[in-house]
């Protein structure tokens, strides 16, 4: 393996080369059901349409075990979408979810919630994910008893270990949310998505709503448990800066579709979709120097009623002729590398 | 340097809740001179917003302007009359907040707001009101303005609606601009947008900036002199590159060690321990000494802001950092 820092080799990952989760062709869709009034008009004729949004179109990702994958994109992309089908929140329109080579969707109620626990999620607002009114003994320890880990008896010690492996004091577990600072709430969030051991963490901008000295702190925390417990994560976020310094291998999505992908610090190094070199661009940084900004044309368009061929074409300071009709294919330009534009195709490269 | 455009002294801006006296702003003092910008940098919770909304005239009960001076061209803005601060807001010192909602009235329609905004300031006619608002969007790089007067906020995107803010802050040709976290809704390439705009129109215009945020990679590109805050107080300035490229003051470097980039990739952060002070219980002396690695006994004294080194850079510390860092 020549993954950056993966420097242990699992004897788990040795035995096949399955990846731990794989997602093949999936497309998650959301639909408007037309209303009785645009229902009553199509029976005079009028030809009113559903409303479709593709939130996650045709998007192959797998993640090797003890791998962190980097989910980059713009609000709207379609990340989120994305992440919530990968955790098994959001059941995908087309498509099928593999663990370890194994179908999920194949699998009877019983395993599957079994098979369910080894895949947790962390949310974005550590406000909003914690139930008020429930004390955060309750809250991390609820899960691992009702899923016949642990008996009640056991709850309080089980939580005080729990709260003590994310950096919290044990004693402050009668407490509620609210009397949490918001690092503080984060650190609640990532204790009750460990409390039954899982093997696959989503984190969908788990840290973006932080301060940045708090921040540092919870990504120094992720990046600890995730050489503690054998953690794989796929690390959602819109903060590139972020993305570069924990992740293995990045993906870049736009409007539903992946547009590039690639070990983390190649892809940094080299983009090679001008949406990738916009966005890398953009990036800041804390060195001094007067900056000229030099921004991308235009929005991300309503995903309601994508552009034609490529979806970037409208922005693409390289857009061509053809881009308008011909949906570039994701394909792998370099060892690991994937890009999904036709320029590559076309061989001049910009 | 001539006399500044803006000069605040010795701001102190209390909260008077049920609960105690929150010190919010706590002896703040700094100036902006034309044409330049300024950044306030802080995490949540420092003061930084609180310092814009001083200046403003925004504070409301049961917060108050308890000591200090805030002079704009000379004039003291906390002598002055209501009337006559409303005059100055909106004109010649204009604010945008980080929701451009919080600007924007959600049942009136761009036009009917421009033209309010040109009118309450001077005395014109609609259509020329009308006009000058059409040119304020062209202005801010909005395509199509004709139809987009037209429009309501709901119509717009974020990016969109934080550009018709801007619009509307730049109607009158303010000689101050204060920008509350503008950008820190909004996407990145959006944000580069704006910031391509704001810093074209500060050029262009000579306005000068009060830039409030959070990010200091923003700032990095963007300001001519930072002000960092914590806890209520400036605990460092001067000049962007004394303050980014030789920090002096513990939290600032602190401040800088923890965004990632800089380190190697998987690298642990260095990070500052211990999380922001409430302000209510704030103990006396050094606010940042409970996280600092080089605080001392004498830290629970309060260190004055002094000067130290280079032109215009002072740090709040009694164990500055040697200036040889990075």
């Amino acid at each position: 393996m020549t993954i950056p820092g993966d420097r242990v080799v699992n004897p788990a990952s040795a035995r096949g080369d399955a990846p731990l989760l794989e997602l093949k062709n999936i497309a998650k869709r959301f639909v408007r059901p037309l209303d009785v009034a645009q229902r009553m008009a199509n029976w005079v004729g009028a030809s009113q349409r559903e409303e479709v949004v593709h939130a996650v179109d045709a998007v192959n990702i797998h993640i090797r075990e003890r791998e962190v994958v980097g989910l980059v994109g713009e609000s709207g992309c379609g990340k989120s979408t994305l992440g919530r089908v990968a955790v098994g929140l959001l059941e995908p329109s087309i498509g099928e979810r593999f663990w370890r080579g194994a179908s999920l969707a194949a699998l009877a109620p019983a395993a599957a919630r079994e098979q369910q626990l080894k895949m947790q999620m962390i949310f974005q607002d550590p406000y909003a994910s914690l139930n008020p009114r429930r004390r955060v003994v309750d809250i991390v320890g609820e899960a691992p008893v009702a899923h016949g880990m642990i008996g009640m008896r056991q709850q309080v010690e089980y939580v005080g270990l729990q709260l003590n492996r994310v950096g919290l004091d044990p004693t402050l577990m009668r407490r509620f949310p609210h009397q949490f600072s918001g690092g503080q709430r984060a650190r609640i969030g990532i204790a009750r998505a460990l409390a039954v051991k899982p093997e696959f963490l989503v984190c969908d901008e788990s840290i973006a709503a932080l301060d940045v000295s708090i921040q540092a702190q919870v990504l120094n925390l992720f990046m600890d448990l995730r050489s503690a417990l054998n953690l794989t994560y796929l690390f959602i976020s819109h903060d590139l800066r972020v993305v570069r310094h924990i992740s293995d291998r990045v993906v870049i999505m736009y409007l539903g579709r992946v547009v590039e992908s690639g070990p983390a610090a190649e892809l940094f190094a080299t983009p090679n979709h001008p949406y990738t070199q916009a966005l890398l661009a953009e990036v800041g940084s804390v060195e001094p120097k007067k900056r000229k900004f030099t921004p991308i044309r235009g929005e991300i368009p309503s995903p309601l009623a994508p552009p034609s061929g490529c979806h970037f074409h409208p922005r693409c300071p390289h857009a061509m002729a053809q881009c308008r009709e011909i949906v570039p294919a994701l394909e792998e330009i370099a060892p690991g590398r994937f890009s999904a534009c036709l320029l590559n195709v076309g061989g001049s490269t910009a | 340097m001539s006399d500044p455009l803006l000069a605040v002294g010795g701001l102190r801006t209390h909260f008077f809740t049920r609960a105690g006296v929150v010190r919010a702003v706590e002896d703040v003092s700094f100036d902006v001179a034309r044409g330049e910008v300024l950044a306030l940098v802080g995490e949540s919770g420092s003061g930084k917003s609180m310092t814009g909304y001083s200046i403003m005239g925004l504070i409301d009960s049961p917060g108050r302007i308890v000591d200090g001076t805030i002079r704009f061209e000379g004039r003291d803005l906390a002598a002055l009359s209501p009337e006559a601060m409303r005059q100055l807001r909106g004109s010649r010192i204009a604010m945008i907040f980080q929701d451009p909602m919080m600007t924007l009235n959600p049942v009136l329609r761009i036009d009917t707001q421009m033209i309010e905004a040109v009118l309450a300031h001077s005395k014109m006619s609609r259509a020329l009101a009308l006009e000058r608002a059409r040119a304020a969007l062209v202005r801010v790089g909005i395509p199509s303005p004709d139809e987009r007067l037209r429009g309501y906020p709901h119509q717009f995107s974020g990016g969109m609606r934080q550009r018709v803010a801007i619009a509307i802050a730049l109607l009158n040709d303010p000689d101050l601009i204060i920008a509350d976290e503008p950008t820190t809704a909004l996407d990145v390439t959006i944000q580069g947008q704006i910031l391509f705009e704001m810093q074209k129109l500060s050029r262009e215009t000579g306005a000068a900036l009060l830039w409030i945020t959070h990010d200091l990679s923003v700032v990095a590109g963007l300001a001519d002199r930072i002000c960092v805050m914590y806890a209520g107080r400036v605990v460092e300035q001067g000049t962007a590159l004394d303050v980014l490229g030789a920090p002096r003051h513990p939290y600032t470097r602190g401040l800088l060690d923890s965004v990632p980039g800089n380190a190697t990739a998987h690298a642990r952060l260095k990070q500052i321990p211990g999380m922001t002070p409430s302000l209510l219980e704030l103990p006396p002396g050094c606010p940042f000494r409970s996280r600092c690695a080089y605080a001392a006994a004498n830290c629970d004294l309060n260190p004055e802001l002094r000067p130290i080194g280079g032109e215009s850079h002072a740090v709040r510390c009694f164990y500055p950092l040697p200036a040889t860092t990075t």
